[in-house]
């Protein structure tokens, strides 16, 4: 039997994801549709009768007059003119049974259209516990196409659609008589058909006066990301632990075996080392993946950009912009991830740029490393501590450059038009554990085989950069000074000077391109030291607090503000941009603010000290 | 009969959407209002206000509710005393 290729389609938030998940268990695909960076999820399963049912998960639309690149996708593959894709035989129009006057009129506007489908009357549970009533039969009838009732978050609630899909021989349905007023024939379809006691359910109500209340609202959600963080960062750091210990004893008995020489050192410095890296940061981007997700399938995650609208609109982002910024403070690479929930182009590139610019968790080990050495241990006003005081104000730092930059691209940008924010506030709803899972698998493997290969590839270069040449017979110094690495390093100081920088630091950032905790590393091997990150970090404090003057400690902690050079940051920018101008700029602008304030930074300092 | 903004109504207040009116000709907020439901006719209800501004503003339309900025609030005009 001839396999069947179907699409879903319908309004955002009608639970088509859900029921694609239902559909296709973990057998599924994700990439992008070519060209953009528009998730493209296909899946398959075998229907009763043994054929193969191929299905896509259609980016969700309000319209086929569409108003972002995801609505452009929907449409043109429903219209069966998107280059590359083959047309589906059958679509699957997805409808909130509890949103109905906004969903049906999609459903029409599909339906007219002319092409095979079937309408799936999605989350009966929930319209049934709220006393909605709708005759299919009649919706049917009037429709003149399959409706069938589904309930996507219970296990078997797709059976009805199914069961349809594999008896509908796809074939048009019949012609619609000539409808103009979408939203009358909505009117008449709801008045004929439907019976609702109430427009909205009580508990989303009652729900949204605390969660939406201008004092109450803005506490509960302070709390709730005070919470996210501490988990983020109590929790993943014994797992961060377990990886780096694990990494590095798998590394250290693959390589025991192997004689002293390139290999071992490829291994163990270069792949190893690299892998490791990488691979610290899952728990962290798991656990807040985890409460991003959670908060998502809840329905939370637009009240909190309805929130904080008005003031990020003030400086050119969009409330939507949040989750994605405050995932930042981890790492930017799931931050950037997460700007796919921004819907509006232009909204969304602003959000990557200024994305990076929140201090990640890369930066705390640089951090306190200059801190303990340069920022005496002294009580101010009595209750504060200076070095605590000197860490907030870095992260304050980085907060206000990204409100500063996003305001002047906000100036200084060509397109002024307004940009709605038109955002749908969906029903509370109980996260789905499958949900959730399926969306954490989806984003750990993203995050390990795109963003992980890009950066071992780059880890092993920089291994080679910083082994070869050896040092030559009777060498005196680390062998890093010796190094492409050390060369560029040396030519780099030129540069350098005047923030401060000596050849030390300047080659310390080129192994710190890979992760810029690895900075301290690559100093510690500099000053040619041996041993863990944190015994490095112990020894090193001492030494360059004699080495350096205070006015380059303070150059070093203002440039990572900023930090221009996480490659793993700008590898994501590019994915999820699909255009290295976008990187050229990021990394321009990035680095020409580092360089200028570590240069004021700098001289200032010196000037004082 | 009194016709007002969307935008101008107090949290709480129910009126009847009465017309969207587009900023310029090929508006796409506009259009995309009326795609959402704001069409003539259909009743409204502001919910509730952002805490900052007061802006944006949630709106009730049919069964679903959209957070709007204020300046995409002005283009909806509603008749006030029909509603109940």
């Amino acid at each position: 039997m001839s396999s069947l290729r179907i699409a879903l389609v319908g309004n955002p938030n009608c639970g088509k994801t859900a029921l694609f998940n239902l559909l296709t268990g973990s057998r599924q695909k994700v990439a992008n549709y070519a060209g953009v960076t528009v998730e493209r999820k296909e899946g398959r399963y075998t229907a009763p009768s043994g054929r193969i049912v191929d299905i896509a998960d259609l980016p969700g639309a309000y319209s086929l007059d569409a108003t972002s690149p995801d609505e452009a996708i929907t449409r043109d593959i429903c219209l069966g003119r998107y280059p590359g894709e083959v047309p589906p035989d059958l679509l699957v129009c997805v409808a909130d049974a509890t949103n109905l006057r906004l969903h049906l009129r999609f459903v029409l506007e599909v339906r007219k259209l002319g092409r095979p489908m079937v309408m799936a009357l999605n989350m009966m549970d929930a319209a049934a516990r709220r006393g909605i009533r709708v005759d299919v039969a009649a919706l049917e009838r009037e429709l003149g196409i399959p409706v069938v009732e589904t309930v996507a978050v219970k296990r078997g609630g797709g059976a009805a659609l199914v069961e349809r899909v594999d008896r509908e021989v796809a074939a048009p349905p019949p012609e619609l008589r000539d409808i103009d007023d979408l939203h009358a024939e909505v009117r008449r379809l709801l008045a004929a058909t439907i019976s609702m006691p109430a427009r909205t359910a009580a508990i989303d109500d009652a729900l949204d006066r605390v969660v939406l209340h201008p004092v109450w609202g803005l506490a509960i959600l302070a709390v709730l990301m005070f919470f996210i963080f501490q988990s983020v960062f109590s929790w993943a750091e014994p797992l961060m632990e377990m990886i780096e210990t694990g990494i590095a004893s798998l590394g250290a008995w693959v390589t025991g075996a192997l004689p002293d020489g390139p290999i071992k050192s490829l291994l163990a410095d270069g792949i190893f080392a690299g892998l490791g890296s990488v691979l610290v940061f899952l728990p962290q981007i798991l656990i807040l993946f985890l409460f991003i997700l959670v908060l998502e399938e809840s329905g939370y995650l637009p009240r909190a950009a309805f929130l904080l609208d008005r003031l990020m609109f003030k400086v050119g982002l969009t409330g939507r912009a949040f989750i994605p910024l405050l995932s930042s403070f981890a790492c930017a690479i799931p931050g950037i991830m997460a700007t796919r929930s921004i819907p509006d182009p232009r909204d969304r590139l602003t959000t990557i740029f200024v994305a990076p610019l929140m201090t990640c968790s890369a930066r705390l080990p640089v951090y306190t490393l200059l801190i303990a050495a340069f920022i005496p241990q002294r009580t101010v006003l009595g209750v504060f501590n200076l070095q605590g005081i000197v860490l907030f104000a870095l992260y304050v730092a980085g907060i206000a450059s990204a409100l500063a930059v996003a305001f002047v691209m906000k100036r200084f940008r060509r397109d002024k038009s307004e940009h709605a924010l038109l955002m749908e506030l969906p029903s509370y709803r109980v996260p789905n554990a499958r949900d959730v899972a399926l969306g954490l698998w989806e984003r750990a493997k993203t995050f390990l085989k795109r963003v992980g290969g890009i950066i071992l590839a780059l880890t092993v270069l920089l291994w080679f950069l910083s082994s070869f040449p050896a040092p030559p017979e009777g060498a005196t110094g680390p062998a890093i000074d010796y190094s492409f690495a050390g060369r560029i390093g040396r030519w780099l100081e030129v540069f350098f000077a005047p923030i401060g920088f000596n050849w030390q630091i300047c080659i310390a950032l080129i192994p710190g391109l890979a992760a810029r905790e690895v900075a301290v590393a690559a100093l510690g091997t500099v000053y040619a030291m041996s041993g863990s990150d944190d015994t490095v970090a112990a020894q090193l404090g001492p030494l360059i607090a004699n080495e350096w003057t205070l006015a380059t400690a303070l150059s070093l902690l203002v440039w990572y503000i900023f930090a221009p050079q996480c490659l793993s940051t700008l590898a994501v920018i590019r994915r999820e941009t699909n255009s290295w101008r976008n990187v050229g700029i990021a990394t321009g602008y990035l680095f020409a603010l580092a360089y200028l304030a570590s240069f004021v930074t700098y001289q200032v300092a010196r000037a004082l000290t | 009969m009194s016709n007002v903004r969307l935008s101008e109504l107090s949290p709480g207040a129910n009126a009847i959407v009465a017309h969207v009116e587009a900023t310029n000709p090929s508006d796409p907020i506009a259009r995309r209002l009326s795609d959402l439901g704001f069409v003539a006719g259909e009743p409204v209800k502001l919910v509730a206000s952002g805490p900052i501004g007061a802006d944006p503003l949630l709106v009730q339309i049919g069964f679903t509710r959209f957070a709007l900025r204020r300046s995409e609030a002005a283009r909806v005009h509603v008749d006030v005393s029909e509603a109940c």
